[in-house]
């Protein structure tokens, strides 16, 4: 179960063990020519050994910037502007980037997105496979022989359920599904307890999708290792994790188990992504969210949610909701903050604060 | 009934030439359709990546040319249409694309590419008559001509983009409209919105409209007939709310299982087997065959041929071969016809 943050906030920074990835307060800033765009704004969740997290949001709220701040992997003009990232009891915030390469893939893994592009189109699988294993045998360490490798690439290939032969084949010789098994191969060649999934499924077919998904799970149980899986589909989510994060603009808004969030979502924008869900239901009509994620460099003040927010009220406006803990969850919202404002009465009329897109009433 | 499209056992294959060392790739096969005109509809053309929907889709639209089997246009055999039928044909079939940004230039307003299907065909007569027409099409899909004309591309949403390829498709004034997979790059919650304005073209204008996508949901929602394509062949096909909720050919059972709902209390099932065999042209017999949990011998041995489990559904699987009745001719349109009398619409 992710803790939350004041939970986090009052634990001990160093050698604790229960968790695998604890982030506290994390910013992830990228400097532009126009201001400081807070793609991650003061994120903070843990990760048990073995427990399946997903992170949610839709395009731009930040889910794949703090997945990257994770693996130590942001790039200019980003960077990680405050907080600390405990890899099993670890802070690899300032870590230095030699020390860094020693524990990606044999601590943490990612399955990136679209393995197509990311997979060497000159390279056989096999050898791909390789050099991952290679580039992190550690000083002192006496590299694996030949026949070993062999052994290796072999075991690998049929965990993630592929044929062996796979590893004399040209990436261009498979599939979405195989290359992605492929990544996933990668990513666990050196039996990492963390693996960070950045949509690994997107641009592939429905079956193939439970296919890998199925799989991963498969791999992650085998390991005992922790998954953070990162994207937007809240169908896999249901189907694939324990718990969920549900990021706006840069903030986690909600986090909860995936039952408990997906029957009683507290956040006014958890419950509009819930409704919003496609279904095999004829009479029900396709609902969006209305209106658009603010632009991050232009945040409205108070609550970044408050344009779309059907029970906005006045506070909204002035004031950024803190993260608090109910019922074992925890939601950032001043409708559940029962000490200054009793929560459910707003003061502006629902639906009267909302921004519409043009789009949509168009 | 007049007959407006037909395609009569067509099956295109490429590859496999004569210098070529690997098979052919059959990505249709064998398949007979035909549209009506009295009756427009939406047809959803539904199946994974590789198995043959865009393909088909290319067949309809003229772009390539079946390798077996013939293709007619109003009651002409396609590939012997004289100068002016295919003119004809050009501006009678229209489609839009998946990229609402590939389809402009990014160097014109957005106005040329409503101008010039005018110009080509001859449309309008006067610059004003022009206008008009093309503020009417941008109307029938809920745009304002004042927020779309007279800016570039880049400057519009993609929701707006790809409204504006149905007002262009639209002013053709087509007899159908073939869409490819129409809104899997836009936003989610403008898909509601092209989805509805596609559907109004449908109701309102009398267009025949192919869908083709990988999104059940989707399709469930906008159209009327479904055909599901695996490796090329029509496996299942029929009314859409039949095909979906009850699906009966094992891979649609697959491919409606393994959609992800958003339900933690409703997990999916065991892995599904993976594809043994990536190249099907060497299977015999059904080319599901080496995933299907229901295999029999005789599926190894011959491909089925369609069963009609109902009047408006068929399915290509050994496993109803008992309960129901080969079809006689395998061409779908007696699945299809007849449906908006019966469901009053």
């Amino acid at each position: 179960m992710v803790t939350i943050e004041q939970e986090t906030r009052s634990s001990n920074a160093s050698g604790d063990d229960e968790f695998a990835l604890r982030v506290e307060d994390l910013k992830v800033y990228y400097g532009t020519p126009r201001g400081t765009v807070k793609a991650v704004d003061g994120v903070s969740f843990n990760l048990k050994q073995g427990e399946r997290f997903a992170l949610v949001g839709e395009s731009g709220s930040g889910k794949s910037t703090l997945a990257m701040a994770i693996m130590r992997l942001t790039r200019e003009p980003g960077h990680i502007a405050g907080g600390h990232i405990y890899l099993n009891g670890r802070d690899v915030v300032d870590m230095p980037e030699k020390e860094i390469r020693s524990i990606r893939l044999r601590e943490m893994a990612l399955v990136p997105q679209g393995a197509m592009n990311s997979l060497n189109p000159v390279m056989r699988v096999g050898d791909q496979i390789i050099d991952g294993i290679m580039d992190h045998v550690l000083p002192g360490e006496s590299p694996p022989n030949k026949s070993e490798i062999d052994e290796r690439i072999h075991d690998l290939l049929i965990r993630v359920g592929l044929d062996p032969n796979v590893a004399r084949l040209h990436p261009h010789e498979l599939s979405g599904g195989m290359k992605q098994r492929v990544a996933m191969a990668i990513a666990i060649s050196l039996d990492p307890n963390i693996i960070v999934a950045d949509e690994p499924t997107s641009a592939l077919d429905v079956v193939v999708q439970r296919q890998i998904m199925q799989t991963l799970g498969r791999l992650q149980e085998g390991l005992e290792a922790a998954v953070l899986l990162v994207g937007h589909d809240m169908g896999l989510v249901a189907q694939f994790a324990d718990t969920i994060g549900v990021m706006y603009a840069g903030k986690l808004v909600e986090v909860g188990s995936v039952p408990d969030v997906f029957k009683d979502p507290k956040h006014p924008y958890t419950q509009l992504l819930i409704e919003s869900l496609p279904s095999f239901d004829i009479s029900r009509q396709f609902v969006g969210i209305p209106g658009m994620q603010p632009a991050l460099l232009n945040l409205p003040p108070g609550c970044s949610f408050n344009p779309r927010c059907p029970s906005v009220h006045e506070r909204c406006f002035r004031e950024v909701p803190a993260f608090l803990p109910i019922d074992g969850r925890g939601v950032a919202c001043h409708l559940y903050d029962e000490t200054v404002i009793p929560a459910q009465t707003p003061v502006i009329p629902a639906k009267a604060g909302i921004q519409r897109d043009e789009e949509v009433t168009n | 009934m007049s007959e407006f499209m037909r395609l009569d056992h067509v099956t295109r294959t490429f590859g496999g030439g004569a210098f070529s060392t690997k098979p052919p790739i059959v990505a249709v096969d064998d398949v007979s359709i035909s549209i009506d005109e009295d009756e427009p509809k939406i047809t959803t053309i539904a199946g994974e990546s590789g198995s043959g929907k865009t393909t088909l889709a290319r067949l309809l639209m003229g772009t390539i040319k079946p390798t077996f089997g013939t293709m007619y246009y109003r009651g002409n055999d396609f590939s012997k249409l004289s100068r002016g039928d295919s003119w004809k044909f050009k501006q009678e079939v229209q489609s839009i694309y998946q990229d609402p940004f590939g389809s402009y230039n990014p160097f014109y307003k957005v106005d040329h590419v409503l101008e010039t299907p005018i110009n080509r065909f001859k449309l309008a007569t006067s610059r004003t008559a022009k206008t008009a027409m093309i503020e009417e099409a941008l109307a029938m899909v809920g745009l304002q001509p004042g927020d779309t004309l007279g800016r570039f591309p880049h400057q519009l949403s993609g929701g707006q983009r790809q409204r504006i390829m149905v007002a262009r498709a639209l002013l053709i004034k087509p007899r159908l409209i073939l869409a490819d997979e129409p809104v899997s790059m836009v936003d989610a919650s403008l898909r509601a919105t092209i989805l509805d304005s596609i559907r109004r073209l449908n109701r309102e204008i009398g267009i025949s409209v192919i869908y083709i996508t990988h999104d059940l949901t989707t399709a469930l929602q906008i159209s009327d007939n479904i055909l599901v394509m695996y490796r090329g062949s029509v496996v299942e096909s029929g009314a859409v709310e039949r095909v979906i909720l009850e699906p009966k050919h094992p891979y649609t059972q697959l491919l409606i299982e393994s959609i992800p709902q958003p339900d933690p209390d409703n997990k999916w099932g065991d892995e599904p087997p993976t594809p043994r065999f990536e190249d099907f042209s060497s299977m015999f017999g059904c080319k599901f065959a080496d995933r299907c949990p229901h295999v029999m011998d005789i599926c190894n041995e011959e491909q089925p041929p369609g069963y009609r489990l109902e009047q408006h559904r068929q399915a290509q699987c050994y496993l109803y071969q008992d309960e129901a009745s080969e079809m006689e001719d395998p061409d779908l349109a007696s699945i299809f016809q007849d449906r908006r009398a019966e469901l009053n619409v």
